[in-house]
């Protein structure tokens, strides 16, 4: 059969063709077409982010105000999820129906979410439920379970100042490539203002998986894993036990406290009042509380009163004029002018209380004298040295500035507003040009007029005169991370363009005012009190009662600033519950039972309802 | 035999790879599916030497004995087997089954190469043909009634063979043709197909001599691509369910990835992923986390394209072409036809599981279950191959001892 031989060739030549094609095909399967790669690595890995843990938050005395519980988030990969998945099984354990099942998939499929990558299926499961879950999770294909955490206030106290973190929204993943959806980020108070510090760092791991879904181990052991790195604690000037009694003082009454170390600018407590337990705006209830407590428009439980609430500062702002007064050399101690019940030049306006008259100085402190501040005011404005009313105001307005109102101080929260001091154009706007004087703007000299100033503003104007003439930049976190780290800005002081030597009068005056004055119920047995009372006038209803203080005389530790909304005199409510808490924080006890009594019980918001109801 | 040794190196090393547990790493663990492999590598040896040791006369004398053994031995499975998978090609003994399928391979190569052996045959004859023809369709008919189609196509390559000595080529390209007809004819509409047939049958008429015996050819030949063109959808249908499966898959009338293509889409992803120099060994994440099904027996070239890269998966088929190639040759220096014919056998049964296993995973031949020879987890297979192979060795250590 040697007449076929030459058929060998024809069989070589199959073999020769047919191994050049496949070997053309796998040049191209897995040289060229880069697909399966993809493929490859979107089904036998997964990426899952390894969270930092979030830093914790201390008081000054080391009580834990926020700290961490662990959560888990289930994820999906809906092109991952089989028609084998036991949809009963798996709705079953987290309790939903089937047709919300197919919502969520159907949702995770959507944009900004894809098929392709996992995204969140429900979240924050509890541990009981995660446990459960832990054990069948590899029958449910697509899934897995993703821990982050929780943020918990075991003091209950310091909602707005601690703030809250929530998930971010697409304008933030847009702005910063750091937050993937689902994230959580600082959404106010300290969360917010100290977001970098507190967050950390993520890290990443690559995990190989099998065709169930089974956990396989890291990547080439580990050499592509990231670790997260923990966000630093923060150490808060605040005192949880200040702050939380402050709080308790403040119950049914609308206003702030604010209390500041003038020797450091440390903030140990800033109550604002009507407060929401800070544990309400965390995990899944989070937006549901957060509707209810906006929704409350009498209370207005989310408004940050201490750092955002303009209220005119009433009387207490005659300690500024007093000081600006002094300096401008046309004020001394021996100055005195006469009351008549007002002020007398316009008429007795504006009006004052029945008090020895003519008083120098250091009497129109202790006795708040409206009259004699209107001759200061005017004496200021219209002193000779200014050409012009609008030189004389700007001259004016620059000294009120460097007492830190109606400028940003710059501290470390970040809903803190300006406050609001007129500018000339303002008074030409609503005036008219040169259609107005010393004499139209008047109110000013008794803190009334336009003036707003923050409950933050009033404690600093307080520790700035318990300083005899400088601040430092308040701020509510003593140090950042173990290291103790402590900003600079907030060890720098910032002073007034007052003289030193002028505070002294004023100061003595103040310590009056508290000894023999309109504050005597602020007095205080073994500490000498240096305080100041208004009655900030308010166009919507009552009186703001206004206390502002610092103690002791001598190196003073405690400036305070304490306003109730629609609250009468001073004396009646801010003077007792400022010296309650200077008692409290100086001697760590309470004397006088009766009247913490009296604070506590005091609800000046049914009334303020009776009020709102008769006007209906 | 150098080669040989190289395979069955190389097919352990990777059944190690694709079915690699951490749990078990010893090489000798007998629970594990590498273990198992290790012995039968063992017993392929051992095989080969007994093989080599029995006198060459034995294989052609008892040519039609071994071929008649082993269609006793393929209808008592059909009664006595077991099933697994879908097919009832199984002997169990304990935790070992023997199929009996891969030993008719070697059997049928003897007795076809024994009739036509005989000085007095000539593939020319009608009855020669219909001999030729029965010999290989009725263990292929068998295989067939056991549900494992692919064993039963293997068969069929010994057309080759029967080309070699002397079948006319139409013969050859009429089966590719036919062939090729049923699987275009499931894809297209019939009545273009039809245009298509009667146009290429009107060309042919137009180019060969007009005699009436090549007219007669034609109209055969137009008349049964139209009974194909309009049957094929309607035998198809009587298919058994797995297996119309594999081939709509392959045809792309279903492309349904995560049920019926699966097999497909994770070999080529498999394969794919291996880059040009492969994921190193046992570093494939695709076939080590069973994401290949059948990884190691049908499958098992996934392991060598993911872990050993473009490189590798290249120095395999160049092995096997080589090995191919060597037979032919091996084949061609025979001087008995015997020895030549059970050369061409065993190089045509070899390149037909080359072709369609490698083709399969890349995805260019339909997902027909055989194994790669030497390469395949499974003692049945490696046994067969080692006996198809060495007895062919041995008939060509003594060639020149026998006769023409």
């Amino acid at each position: 059969m040697k007449q076929f031989a030459d058929r060998k060739y024809i069989f070589i030549g199959l073999v020769v063709i047919v191994s050049f094609l496949y070997v053309v095909r796998l040049f191209y399967i897995q040289i060229i077409e880069d697909k399966y790669q993809l493929d490859a690595k979107n089904q036998a890995f997964r990426f899952p982010t390894d969270y930092p843990i979030r830093g914790y938050i201390y008081d000054r005395k080391g009580k834990l105000l926020v700290y961490n519980e662990a959560a888990y988030d289930l994820m999906v990969t809906p092109k991952q999820v089989t028609k084998e998945l036991d949809t009963n099984d798996l709705c079953g354990l987290l309790g939903i129906s089937k047709e919300m099942f197919l919502k969520k998939i159907e949702k995770a499929r959507q944009a900004p979410n894809s098929p392709r990558k996992p995204s969140i299926f429900e979240k924050q499961i509890s541990a009981k439920t995660y446990a459960a879950l832990q054990e069948k999770l590899y029958k449910f294909h697509g899934f897995f379970v993703q821990s982050r955490t929780l943020r918990k206030y075991p003091q209950n106290t310091a909602a707005h100042l601690l703030g809250y973190i929530g998930e971010v929204n697409k304008n933030i993943t847009d702005k910063d490539p750091y937050y993937k959806d689902g994230d959580y980020i600082g959404i106010s108070g300290i969360e917010k203002a100290y977001e970098k510090e507190l967050r950390g760092i993520k890290g990443k791991k690559v995990i190989m998986v099998d065709v169930h879904n089974r956990e396989k181990g890291s990547f080439e052991n580990g050499k592509y894993d990231t670790l997260a790195i923990s966000g630093q604690n923060l150490t808060s000037s605040l005192d949880a036990e200040m702050q939380l009694y402050g709080e308790q003082l403040m119950q049914n009454k609308i206003g702030g406290i604010c209390a500041i170390d003038p020797s450091t600018g440390e903030v140990l407590a800033l109550v604002t009042s009507p407060s929401y337990d800070p544990n309400l705006l965390v995990g899944r209830s989070r937006s549901t509380n957060y509707s209810l407590l906006a929704r409350d428009t009498i209370g207005v439980p989310l408004f940050n009163r201490a750092l955002m609430a303009y209220y005119p500062p009433g009387s207490t702002f005659k300690l500024i004029n007093a000081l600006i007064g002094q300096q401008e050399g046309i004020l001394f101690p021996e100055t005195r002018y006469p009351c008549a019940r007002g002020y007398p030049v316009m008429g007795g306006r504006p009006a004052c209380h029945a008090h020895s008259s003519p008083l120098d100085l250091m009497g129109s402190v202790q006795h708040s004298c409206n009259s004699y501040y209107a001759f200061t005011f005017r004496s200021i404005i219209d002193n000779k040295k200014y050409r012009t009313t609008e030189e004389g105001y700007k001259a004016w307005r620059e000294y009120v500035l460097s007492f830190g109102v109606g400028k940003k101080i710059n501290s470390d929260l970040p809903q803190e507003l300006k406050g609001f001091v007129p500018t000339v154009e303002y008074y030409d706007k609503y005036f008219g040009k040169n259609q107005w004087k010393s004499s139209t703007i008047v109110s000013l000299s008794i803190g009334q007029g336009e003036l707003g100033v923050t409950p933050l503003q009033m404690a600093n104007i307080m520790a700035t005169i318990a300083n005899r003439g400088y601040y430092y930049i308040p701020h509510v976190i003593r140090y950042v991370g173990d290291k103790k780290y402590i900003k600079p800005e907030f060890t720098k002081k910032n002073y007034t363009k007052i003289d030193p030597k002028y505070f002294d009068v004023i100061i003595d005056g103040m310590e009056q005012v508290v000894q023999a004055g309109t504050g005597r119920i602020a007095k205080l047995d073994s500490i000498s009190v240096c305080g100041k009372t208004g009655t900030a006038e308010n166009p919507h209803g009552k009186d703001h009662s206004v206390f502002v203080a610092f103690a002791p005389k001598e190196n003073p530790k405690i400036a305070i600033a304490v306003l109730v909304e629609n609250a009468g005199f001073g004396a009646a409510w801010a003077a007792p519950i400022a010296s309650l808490m200077i008692e409290k924080y100086l001697t760590g006890k309470i004397t006088r039972a009766e009247l913490e009594k009296r604070m506590f019980e005091g609800n000046l918001i049914k009334d303020k309802d009776k009020v709102e109801e008769k006007k209906r | 035999m150098g080669i040989y040794i190289l395979m069955i190196i190389l097919g352990w090393g990777n059944i190690y790879a694709a079915v690699y547990n951490e749990d078990h790493p010893s090489i000798l663990d007998f629970s594990q599916k590498y273990g198992k492999q290790m012995m039968f590598v063992g017993g392929a040896f051992l095989i080969a030497i007994i093989i080599l040791i029995i006198d060459e006369s034995f294989y052609t004398t008892f040519a039609w004995g071994i071929y008649g053994i082993a269609i006793l031995t393929l209808i008592s499975v059909l009664f006595l087997g077991t099933e697994i998978s879908g097919s009832k090609s199984w002997f169990r003994f304990g935790s070992f089954g023997v199929q009996p399928a891969e030993f008719a391979k070697f059997a049928t190569c003897l007795a076809l190469s024994k009739f036509i052996s005989n000085t007095n045959i000539k593939l020319r004859d009608q009855r020669t043909k219909v001999i030729a023809a029965a010999i290989i369709l009725i263990p292929a008919v068998i295989i067939v009634a056991q549900k494992e189609t692919g064993g039963a196509l293997v068969l069929l390559s010994f057309v080759f063979v029967l080309f070699r000595e002397g079948l006319p080529v139409y013969y050859l390209l009429f089966a590719i043709s036919l062939l090729c007809t049923f699987f275009i004819s499931l894809v297209y509409d019939s009545t273009v197909l039809l245009i298509v047939a009667i146009s290429i049958a009107v060309l042919v008429f137009f180019i060969s001599k007009k005699s009436g015996k090549n007219l007669l050819y034609i109209i055969l030949g137009l008349s049964l691509a139209i009974g194909i063109i309009f049957g094929a959808k309607e035998g198809f249908e009587h298919f058994p369910k797995h297996q119309k499966k594999r081939v709509n898959v392959f045809l792309g009338i279903e492309t349904d990835k995560k049920d019926k293509a699966w097999n497909e889409t994770q070999s080529l992803i498999a394969i794919g992923s291996g880059g040009f120099w492969g994921k190193g060994y046992l570093q494939g994440t695709q076939t080590k986390y069973d994401f290949v099904p059948e990884q190691e027996t049908d499958f098992i070239f996934c392991t060598v394209g993911e872990e050993w890269g473009f490189v590798g998966s290249l120095f395999v088929i160049v092995l096997f072409a080589t090995l191919i190639i060597r037979l032919v040759l091996m084949a061609e220096r025979q001087r008995s036809p015997f020895s030549r014919i059970y050369g061409y056998g065993v190089a045509s049964v070899f390149l037909f599981h080359m072709m369609v296993n490698i083709g399969m995973t890349i995805g260019l031949v339909p997902v027909i279950g055989i194994p790669l020879p030497f390469f395949s987890y499974g003692g049945s297979s490696l046994w067969a191959f080692t006996i198809l192979l060495f007895i062919f060795l041995k008939l060509d250590s003594r060639r020149l001892q026998i006769l023409a």
